[in-house]
């Protein structure tokens, strides 16, 4: 009996296979989904070149933060349904702070913003930790709080984002094919890779896991939680930044699509809702695919309103399958 | 407390850990009202009492998860309070738990970093427990059960603990893995560590510790060497004084219906009376023609005096009379409050459907949750509590809107060791208030640990009756066959011969 177990536990050294598809397969399926709707694009439309990469880019650089944003916090065992509101505030903050401004001034700006919005997600966890109300409730009532600010910030849409600054992210500094909109992407490893290894990264894990024995690990639950608002803030800010430079306008109401696209994108790129499982790559992947297929739909002519539908459609066909995955390796 | 002259508290200087006069409550539940726990260096000290005498609150207490209202506890002779349990660690205070404290989705080697565990000597003790060349990258997940435990010790034994709690963590393992745990845990009274033992299993405590140190309603009663025959002692600390059996309850004259043909038998207040019988011998049509879920086709059944014929189960609650059944989810609304669970036979009674009082139904369902001591807030879900609890707030219903005669129906099935005894410790506990208690078992080991007197039940008929003292494991499966008893069948073999 107890070298059964010894024995069962331990497994060979070195690589698991069914360990590893196990862990990584969901992410690897989700990279081949993206792969597969890539070559079906370029069959739909063999002249898919730079100018269509870069747009592509474009579309889904706004959509990849708000997905970030999103699984810091679902990762802690949580759920932010105000990091479109987020978003908008960043956005707006930017235009007005920005506008007639040169491009120093804008970077200035936009780190300034960085860390209002950081906080404002810092705010929501703090409230959710000391009141004890549940975090779908504190950011939903949050999500009012930061869209009426973002429309006393800013009343309606306005033009005005430096032009320099609308380069960063339009242009394509290197090669046509590297657009920046892709470069600005690798501020989510450059602080997500840091957190992943730290002690703070693993209790962010921890308290989206099982709260009880993370407590009994030692674990400072509100601190965590606070910590993955926070990120989760920051990233929301990206995302705001990102549709400023993406768009050129400052708009208190564009957020409002990305709350629940993030989440989306969060469960096609296998982040448990129950938290404590997944990562940041399926994320990302699945925010390029949720971005090509109204692109898709376009280049065959087709209202890339059906967009939505065959969004909500993969989602339940992808989770379905994720689902049979279970249940077989349990049988 | 303070009046009690101890010599210990003057000669024992060796005193490692000294908690004494600890107060804790929620809310209205008092959870400890002056336990005292004093553990020497280098000594294995078990931690006994029933469900709800306050063994959690306290292991908790030490370890920093909760802070105490009031008491004193003292480590190496300093005063000490923790605030959080890393720093009752830091202390060399940990315990670990009969649910092990892995996340289950971080890696092994993720959860030492999380607790700054030193990874060699989590090695070390890791192949002490019989777990060698064990692999780091394992997910808890999908680990089983018992090597959960093991690592969540050697986990704990890594930081070198000056004081290790051990919260009933033999409950979830098989007998060799018990044995090893055991062997570590006397290596650190060798080395002059203590360890704090919980169990329900009395015979783990007898082979394993030195002394004993009994709760009872959140008070310590009592210390106690178990090695010298204080088994007994201790379960008569642990139980209090028992209450003599008196009036009759319930009388049963030749109850007919199906498989039952034709039982009489006679229930007291103050005792319990085990049913024991096979699979299918009448045992279900007694228990529902007793409950008002069936109508009898003869008989009587006759409660407080009276002859009473029960057309509804609403019949025979209104006549004091209710029922435990196997499935304690059967009886009980898994998603919604203990606070709800506890108030539905009570919204039937005072408002039928009216408004609901809820000044009146929160006394007294606060007032049954103080008294079975149901380890959590009455807002939880009942889905959430472990089995035992949820089998608690079963009764707990009962307590709060009134009766005397209790009907369990095989309270126990699926449920391990550990919750039985504490739901058979309850069982004992009403009756030794005054109620009365027929309880039907399918395990019949298990017939001596609750029950006063035991009636047979064999294709119908009551076949037999006998105290406890007499019903082990052997009489009662003669008799559940339809045998005659050892003692009869001596008696007429010279007749027969």
């Amino acid at each position: 009996m107890a070298t059964s177990v010894a024995a069962k536990v331990s497994g060979p050294a070195g690589i698991n296979a069914g360990r590893a598809v196990r862990r990584y397969g969901w992410t690897v399926a989700v990279y081949v989904l993206f792969a597969t709707l890539m070559v079906a694009t370029l069959i739909v439309k063999p002249d898919f070149g730079a100018f269509e990469w870069n747009t592509l880019t474009l579309a889904a650089l706004p959509l990849a933060f708000a997905a970030a944003a999103q699984t810091m916090v679902v990762l802690s065992g949580g759920i932010d349904l105000s990091v479109g509101p987020l978003m908008a505030l960043a956005n707006v903050l930017a235009l007005r702070a920005t506008v007639g401004h040169d491009l120093r001034y804008s970077v200035g700006v936009a780190l300034l913003v960085l860390l209002e919005v950081t906080l404002a997600g810092a705010l929501n966890g703090a409230i959710i930790v000391l009141t004890r109300v549940p975090d779908i409730v504190v950011t939903l009532a949050m999500s009012f709080v930061w869209a009426g600010l973002a429309l006393l910030v800013l009343a309606k849409p306005t033009p005005g984002i430096p032009l320099d600054f609308q380069n960063l992210a339009q242009g394509s500094t290197f090669s046509p094919w590297v657009p920046n909109a892709l470069l600005l992407l690798l501020v989510i490893p450059l602080v997500w890779i840091p957190l992943r290894r730290s002690r703070a990264g693993l209790a962010i894990y921890a308290v989206g896991s099982d709260r009880n024995a993370a407590f009994r690990s030692g674990v400072n639950l509100g601190l965590s939680r606070v910590l993955a608002y926070a990120v989760g803030g920051f990233f929301a800010a990206c995302g705001g930044l990102a549709l400023s430079m993406t768009t050129g306008v400052g708009s208190p109401l564009a957020g409002t699509y990305y709350t629940l696209s993030g989440v989306s994108a969060i469960v096609l790129g296998g982040v448990s809702l129950a938290g404590g499982r997944g990562g940041m790559l399926g994320p990302l992947a699945a925010a390029y695919i949720l971005s090509l297929i109204p692109a898709v739909l376009i280049y065959l002519g087709i209202d890339p309103n059906y967009g939505q539908m065959i969004q909500g459609v993969l989602i339940v066909i992808v989770v379905m399958i994720g689902g049979i995955g279970t249940v077989l390796r349990r049988a | 407390m303070a009046a009690v002259p101890d010599d210990a508290s003057v000669a024992d200087s060796s005193a490692l850990l000294e908690a004494s006069g600890l107060i804790k409550s929620f809310g209205p539940v008092v959870a400890l009202r002056g336990a005292d726990l004093r553990v020497r260096g280098g000594e294995i000290h078990a931690l006994m009492g029933a469900n709800g005498a306050g063994k959690s609150t306290l292991v908790k207490i030490l370890t920093g998860a909760l802070t105490a209202d009031g008491g004193t506890i003292t480590l190496g002779g300093r005063p000490r309070t923790f605030h959080s349990t890393s720093e009752a660690r830091r202390a060399g205070l940990i315990c670990v738990y009969q649910d092990p404290s892995l996340l289950p989705d971080l890696t092994v080697l993720q959860n030492l970093k999380l607790t700054a565990t030193p990874i060699s000597l989590f090695r070390h003790y890791l192949a002490e427990l019989g777990l060698e060349g064990f692999d780091l990258q394992s997910l808890p997940r999908e680990l089983a059960r018992p090597t959960l435990s093991l690592l969540d010790l050697a986990r704990a034994l890594a930081i070198e603990p000056q004081l290790l709690l051990l919260d009933e963590i033999t409950a979830s393992l098989p007998a060799d893995l018990t044995v090893r745990v055991f062997n570590v845990a006397r290596q650190l009274r060798a080395e002059g560590r203590s360890v704090i033992f919980i169990s329900h299993r009395l015979a783990e405590v007898g082979a394993l510790c030195d002394r004993a140190t009994v709760l009872r309603d959140g008070k310590t009663v009592g210390v106690v060497e178990p090695a010298q025959g204080g088994e007994e002692r201790i379960v008569q600390l642990m139980l209090g004084p028992v209450a003599a059996t008196g009036a009759v309850s319930m009388e049963v004259r030749d109850l007919k219906a199906g498989m039952l043909s034709g039982v009489s038998f006679m229930l007291r207040f103050g005792e319990v009376l085990g049913v024991a019988a096979l699979e299918g011998q009448g045992q279900q049509e007694l228990f529902d023609c007793l409950a008002g879920v069936r109508r009898p086709e003869s008989g009587q059944i006759v409660v407080g005096g009276k002859a009473r014929v029960f057309r509804h189960p609403a019949d025979a609650i209104r006549a004091g009379v209710v029922l435990i059944p196997a499935d304690r989810l059967q009886a009980l609304l898994r998603q919604r409050s203990v606070r709800e669970n506890i108030a539905l036979p009570l919204v039937n009674r005072f408002s039928r459907w009216g408004p609901i009082n809820p000044r009146r139904e929160k006394r007294r369902v606060e007032s049954a949750v103080k008294r079975l001591q149901i380890d959590t807030r009455v807002q939880s879900e009942v889905r959430r509590l472990s089995g035992g609890n949820q089998q608690k707030v079963g009764i707990a219903r009962w307590l709060a809107s009134g009766f005397n005669t209790l009907l369990c129906f095989d309270p126990t099935r699926g449920i391990d060791i550990g919750t039985k005894r504490q739901i058979y410790g309850l069982v004992k506990e009403l009756a030794a208030n005054g109620s009365a208690v027929l309880l039907f078992t399918s395990e019949l080991p298990e017939i001596q640990l609750a029950c006063n007197r035991v009636i047979v039940l064999f294709g119908g008929e009551l076949v037999d009756e006998m105290p406890a003292s007499e019903a082990d494991e052997q009489a009662l499966l003669r008799a559940a066959h339809g045998l005659p008893s050892e003692a009869d069948a001596e008696q007429q073999a010279p007749e027969g011969a």
